[in-house]
């Protein structure tokens, strides 16, 4: 149908119908107005609450830790990252062995933690380390452009998609697993969940988060290109994750 | 490197409120006739819509958790209201400041706000739909401060002086041979290369710098939990990172729909989200903000802003019908899976938001004047309600719409702009049809005087004959050709 030359109809004066739009005229803040205009069109009860666990329930897996490992690992490594197994007592001894082949000279980690204690106490062959000190304002510059890899220990870690569960903190600062271009992860065996959802209910993350919370599932990537996938993008090129295995368990 | 200019002789990157029916005509015959978009979407869509079947090859699964995200998105909706308020209060208490905008100059005024009072020179910006709703690049620069986009896709496309021509992959339209001359020559110091890892390497290198000099950083939010008062983030470069992170101010902008009430909801939204999307498991990162940096944490901003947007959402918000439209989690799969989009490319709607989401959500914000003729861009396939993860009906919603827009103007509408698409002509020519289908005896007379008449039928048919031969009648009715047959 052909349309006719259109004018403005019937909008009544003053602005937008309904009240909606800025021509409207109502008392309050902004928010107020909002939130009263929803108020006058929301349902009278809300909806029944979903029940989450109708869809995770029955579909839980009984597996064995080793399965979670082997699933968390093919999960991780099909996005590109690094997986390492050690032991409690050799991770450092390996770390020293990955930074010296990947040409690591300098290494930020995280002071104050267990991690980190085992590192002021190892020399690495090939490789400065250093703990934090400051704020990131204080070593931004170097941060940026002369250390060369962050190693972090994860807070756990999914089975079902391969991937880091990694809360930063005073200790671990953010920046640590996002500016160096190589991120090294320590990750206990025992602290991976089936799924995403297991892991906010097992670990009751509703009580409390940190200020930054973070899933990572390999290094930075993009295909904003031809659809054509490119890592290393603004985040870490390199992931790479030492998983400390309770011994005998995991083989 | 400076900010682009504002305005390109494609028109991509002019304010959303420009594009006129007309224009909108103009714009899908031209971009059809375009056999470089063409191939290019259709290639595209080809490779998302075949990389998310490879995420659902699990029947049940996929129902399961449509059904789950499906509830869990209508039941936030139905406590909204207080839903937002939980959220306020509860990221305040965890030192993030909470706004609330009407409309894109209020929102635009916020940020300009904080900007100034930072003396900021230069905000460097994760990837936001809701930003370029509100044309904030525009509204920057307008007042002399760099707004950066430093999402790859987004980087290119304001790069070369456009918008984005898909909510998800923004520079879906480009070629690599486009995007490495357009480095070659706009960005200082680069040579053309059309190696992928290359270009990318360039885009790292200049953005990297901007991460550390920004004043400012800004996101938009995926999901924004109530209980908690967290700010969720998905994205795959870390560039979201970046921004929420390194800048000393971070301001993140959202639609008021996208709030849920428990941090566990998020798990099968976030699931079905990349999923859907791009196929993807999971994305590289899942960002969870509850705060600025505290006394005794080393990085991360110190002032952390919130503006909480409406743009015509409670307007959708008020018809229980049209409420649907807020459930949406900005997955792009509808647009993946449409006819229509993969063959007139994203630019050619001219609205912000493309393809079927784009059809639903545009005439809330700018009102069924500007965008009454959107809703009619579709072939009611129902594609994109089969894929949609959290099952809004669209064709649904777009008959509606058609009829929103098409009915007589009418007192008390459930949207702006009601009967701006009004035609009496057509609107008589339709009531006639009713009434003539509605009954035997006038059928019986119309079907015989149409075929005695048909050497009157006209040639040209308006909408219909400028790409279809002419209707015309059949010289003997059905019914006549059965009866001598008996
Ligand atoms: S309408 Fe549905 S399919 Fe389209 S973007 Fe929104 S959630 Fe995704």
């Amino acid at each position: 149908m052909k349309q006719p030359p259109r004018s403005p109809r019937s909008l009544p004066q003053g602005g937008a119908p309904n009240g909606f739009g800025p021509g409207a005229r109502e008392a309050g803040t902004t928010r107020d107005r909002i939130l009263a205009r929803l108020r006058a069109s929301r349902p009278s009860q809300p909806l029944p609450a979903p029940v989450l666990d109708e869809h995770y329930a029955p579909r839980a897996r009984n597996e064995t830790l080793a399965g979670r490992v082997a699933r968390f690992r093919a999960g991780i490594e099909s996005f590109h990252a690094e997986v390492h197994l050690a032991s409690e007592a050799g991770w450092p001894a390996l770390l020293a062995r990955l930074c010296a082949e990947k040409g690591v000279g300098s290494l930020l980690y995280g002071a104050g933690t267990p991690a980190g204690g085992r590192l002021d106490q190892s020399a690495f062959p090939a490789t400065a380390l250093r703990p934090w000190a400051g704020c990131v304002e204080d070593l931004k510059a170097e941060l940026f452009h002369r250390i060369d890899a962050g190693f972090t220990q994860a807070l756990g870690a999914i089975a079902e998609t391969g991937t880091l569960i990694v809360w930063p903190s005073e200790a671990e600062p953010r920046t640590l697993s996002l500016v160096p271009p190589i991120h090294f992860a320590l990750l206990d065996a025992r602290s991976i969940h089936p799924t995403f959802f297991d892991a906010i209910r097992a670990g009751n993350w509703a009580d409390g988060l940190p200020t930054n919370a973070l899933l990572v599932s390999g290094p930075s990537k993009t295909a904003d290109i031809q659809q054509t996938l490119a890592y290393g993008a603004h985040g870490p090129k390199e992931l790479v994750v030492i998983v400390i295995e309770a011994e005998g368990e995991v083989r | 490197m400076s900010a682009p200019a504002p305005a390109t002789s494609k028109g991509d990157a002019r304010p959303i409120a420009f594009v006129s029916a007309q224009a909108l005509r103009e714009r899908m015959h031209e971009a059809v006739n375009d056999p470089h978009l063409r191939t290019s979407f259709r290639g595209a869509m080809d490779f998302l819509m075949a990389k998310r079947a490879a995420q659902f090859p699990d029947e049940s699964e996929l129902a399961s958790l449509r059904t789950l995200s499906e509830a869990i998105r209508q039941y936030s909706l139905s406590k909204l209201p207080d839903l937002l308020e939980q959220l306020e209060a509860n990221l305040t208490r965890n030192g993030v400041q909470v706004h609330w905008a009407a409309d894109a100059g209020e929102a635009n005024a916020i940020m300009l706000g904080i900007a100034r009072r930072h003396a900021a020179k230069s905000i460097v910006k994760g990837k936001s739909m809701v930003s370029e709703e509100i044309e904030f690049n525009h509204a920057m620069q307008a007042a002399g401060i760099e707004a950066l986009e430093s999402d790859m896709g987004e980087y290119i496309v304001q790069l070369a002086g456009e918008k984005p021509s898909h909510i998800i992959m923004p520079a879906i339209h480009k070629t690599k041979e486009q995007i490495a001359r357009l480095f070659a020559d706009k960005v200082p110091g680069v040579d053309y290369t059309d190696n992928v890892d290359a270009l990318i390497q360039i885009g790292r290198q200049v953005l990297r710098e901007k991460f550390e000099q920004a004043d400012i950083g800004l996101s938009g939010v995926n999901f924004a939990v109530a209980e908690t008062g967290t700010l969720c983030l998905v994205e795959n470069e870390g560039n979201g990172r970046m921004c929420t992170t390194v800048p000393r101010v971070h301001m993140a902008i959202t639609g008021i729909e996208k709030v849920v009430e428990k941090l566990e909801h998020v798990a099968p939204l976030f699931s079905i989200l990349t999923r859907s999307a791009t196929g993807q498991a999971i994305s590289t990162y899942f960002n969870m903000i509850s705060g600025p940096r505290k006394p005794d944490e080393k990085d991360g901003p110190e002032e952390v802003h919130l503006i909480l947007l409406d743009n015509g959402r409670s307007q959708a918000y008020a018809d229980e019908q049209l409420r649907k439209t807020l459930q949406c989690i900005r997955c792009g799969a509808c647009m993946n899976h449409c006819p229509v989009y993969t063959r007139i490319g994203g630019h050619a709607y001219g609205t912000t938001y493309p393809g079927p989401i784009g059809k639903i959500v545009s005439p809330h914000m700018m009102g069924l004047e500007q965008t009454h003729l959107l809703p009619t861009v579709s072939t009611l396939c129902g594609a994109c309600g089969e894929v949609c993860p959290v099952r809004i009906p669209i064709p649904e919603l777009l008959v509606r719409l058609r009829g929103e827009a098409q009915s007589a103007p009418h007192a008390n509408p459930a949207m702006a702009g009601q009967g701006a698409g009004y035609s009496a002509l057509a609107s008589f020519a339709w009531r006639a049809w009713a009434r003539i289908y509605a009954s035997p005896g006038n059928y019986r007379l119309f079907s015989w005087l149409a075929s005695r008449l048909r050497a009157l039928t006209p040639s040209r048919q308006s909408g219909w004959t400028a790409a279809r031969t002419p209707l015309t009648p059949a010289p003997r009715r059905l019914r006549d050709m059965v009866r001598d047959r008996r």
